[in-house]
């Protein structure tokens, strides 16, 4: 196979419209897919282009068609009896195939852990760049390029990415970040059904099966409330006592990546730029110094409580209520206030 | 079985601080660490050559100092270590870099297996390792969790959000570590005082070792670059809680939560 390559002065003019890849898990669109089309839908009106969802599957129709209901302008259905599982193979080469074919500008998908194990191998097979993980996306208003804006550094540092001289413009977009697709009455765009060029040689690697958690994940995303462990928890034990007052508060187990390495708490938990992204109604941080790899990752939480030692610990200043004192002591103080409450009914 | 690990140096970001008057990063003082996704890949391969038997080559992309990586690689039992470093690399995106770590791996290998971590925690990307699988055209599975050799190969599980899928599939082939795979061993005395007494030699590729095109790296061979990058504003009004005792803090606490209809 010829390897592409880029800065080859490719007639950009010829590349238009705007795509975002429809990601589907067994043939459940996964919810990612409405918050690509809001923010492509969003970009497509900023520089008047057309919005182009882009399905590798089989036997989705039907879930495909419910997806007419937001604001896409045509969805391209690549329907092929190879694409009924997942395969990095199977898709890049149904998308990248695609990409050559039709010449989108820009392409976005999800940077979920599907989308960014295909989106590189599609962008590296046609010959562009990408970039990872964005929360915001924008059109220049000089030359209409597609500015790209992304943590780097643990989310110490914002910067924004430009793909100038090759096309398409590629990104993938965190999860949760973007404004959902608005809903419309009656359906707008049209389904269109594409036959790919895919053989079983193409599929290297083999799927055997998806194995469901036996343990209730952790679903940091939803949960109203996150009462988070840091490395002042010290061991499994003290997240015990953080289970606690998560469990008064009715709200989900979050950890610092700290508390992660150290091995108190499983990943699934982990909270910040290397974990999940999350925005509950209330975020209690304790024993958490407040690196700001961890900041990035729940500073969009409406209300940030922090427990902590060291009255100069980062933390305190990205928090609304501080507490400076031993989280052993704060906190059966706090579960004995909330429970009281509860019991007199106030 | 030929295995090799890419891995790369890079400052510990849960050390990173904000100089809050001038809004820039403070790195002097920073440790610099194995991206510990990376050590995970190591682990991997470490754990394969002992099953299976074989070698284990690191190689780092890097500055001159990225050779104390290495060292610590070898001083975790990899048999050999090559730095590629060249003027002409530095600015490469993920693409360039990609391109210059496939040209290293053709020109040190062939090789059955390729591990590398899932993303590094400076840049965040998780793009170099499929883009090297692309430029060498072997499979990859990504975010493995999980190896065990197999009749004709391996079998893997790779880590989804919704619930892991395994796959099959046979050498050659690149696979991207997440953390869950393993817990890196740590290297006894002996071995780091071998590795960093310079008894082991650290192999040194640069532009005019490798078969790269050299309009494909370095910051003009790079598709993206950086328009402008800034620090983030974060502005709290914090504030603090203290009451005559523990108790009484606790309970100005759930006052103010319970203002806020958040209890």
């Amino acid at each position: 196979m010829a390897r592409a390559k880029v800065n080859q002065n490719k007639n950009l003019e010829t590349y238009r419209d705007i795509w975002i890849i429809v990601e589907q898990r067994e043939g459940k669109i996964h919810p990612v897919t409405t918050e690509l089309i809001g923010e492509g839908r969003r970009l497509a009106d900023l520089s008047g282009k057309k919005l182009y969802a882009v399905a590798a599957g089989y036997g989705i129709e039907e879930e495909l068609e419910k997806l007419l209901r937001y604001e896409i302008d045509q969805i391209l259905y690549i329907r092929h009896p190879l694409l009924e599982t997942f395969s990095t193979d199977g898709y890049v080469k149904a998308i990248a195939g695609l990409i050559e074919k039709l010449k989108p500008e820009i392409v976005l998908s999800g940077a979920t852990s599907i989308g960014r194990d295909i989106t590189p191998r599609i962008a590296a097979r046609v010959g562009t760049g990408l970039t990872a993980d964005c929360t915001k996306l924008d059109i220049d208003e000089t030359d209409g390029k597609l500015l790209m804006t992304r943590p780097a550094f643990g989310g110490n540092l914002m910067a924004t990415i430009v793909c100038p001289n090759n096309r398409p413009q590629m990104s993938t977009v965190r999860p949760g970040v973007m404004e959902r697709a608005r809903v419309r009455e009656h359906a707008y765009g049209k389904l269109v059904e594409v036959n790919p060029d895919l053989c079983a040689d193409d599929i290297r690697v083999r799927f055997r099966e998806t194995i469901r958690r036996e343990k209730k994940a952790v679903n940091l995303t939803e949960a109203k409330v996150i009462v988070s462990g840091g490395r002042g928890v010290k061991g499994e034990e003290g997240f015990r006592l953080i289970r606690s007052l998560a469990d008064a508060l009715r709200g989900e187990v979050g950890a610092s990546r700290a508390a992660v390495e150290a091995g108190f708490i499983d990943s699934g938990h982990q909270v910040g730029q290397t974990g999940t992204t999350v925005r509950p109604e209330l975020y209690v941080a304790c024993g958490i110094s407040g690196a700001i790899q961890h900041l990035a990752g729940m500073e969009e939480s409406k209300c940030i409580v922090a427990i902590n030692k060291d009255p100069n610990a980062p933390i305190f200043k990205a928090c609304d209520y501080g507490i400076v004192g031993d989280l052993n002591e704060v906190i059966p103080a706090l579960i004995e206030e909330i429970k009281s409450r509860e019991a007199d009914g106030v | 079985m030929k295995i090799a690990v890419f891995v790369k140096q890079v400052p510990d970001t849960n050390e990173v601080r904000i100089n809050q008057e001038t809004g820039t990063l403070i790195r002097d003082g920073v440790p610099s660490i194995i991206n510990p996704d990376d050590k995970n890949a190591l682990e991997a391969a470490l754990r394969l050559k002992e099953t299976c038997g074989g070698t284990v080559t690191v190689i780092s992309m890097g500055p001159p100092q990225a050779a104390g990586a290495l060292k610590e690689a070898l001083a975790m039992g990899a048999e050999e270590a090559y730095l590629v470093s060249d003027r002409a690399f530095g600015g490469s995106d993920t693409w360039a870099t990609a391109t210059i770590l496939a040209a290293a791996a053709e020109k040190t290998g062939p090789y059955d297996v390729i591990m590398c971590g899932r993303q590094a925690i400076d840049g965040d990307t998780a793009q170099v390792g499929p883009e090297i699988a692309e430029f060498l055209d072997i499979p990859q599975v990504t975010y493995v969790k999980e190896i065990r050799p197999a009749e004709d190969g391996f079998e893997v599980i790779r880590y989804t959000e919704t619930g892991d899928y395994s796959f099959n599939v046979a050498p050659p082939v690149l696979f991207t570590a997440v953390k869950e795979l393993n817990n890196p061993r740590y290297p006894g005395v002996k071995d780091i005082l071998r590795c960093f007494d310079g008894e082991e030699v650290i192999r040194i590729l640069t532009l005019q070792d490798l078969p790269v095109d050299i309009t494909q790296i370095g910051i003009k061979g790079s598709p993206t670059n950086v328009y402008r990058s800034f620090v983030p504003v974060k502005e709290k009004k914090t504030q603090m809680l203290a009451g005559t005792d523990v108790k009484a803090t606790a309970a100005q606490l759930a006052d103010r939560l319970h203002e806020q209809k958040l209890l």
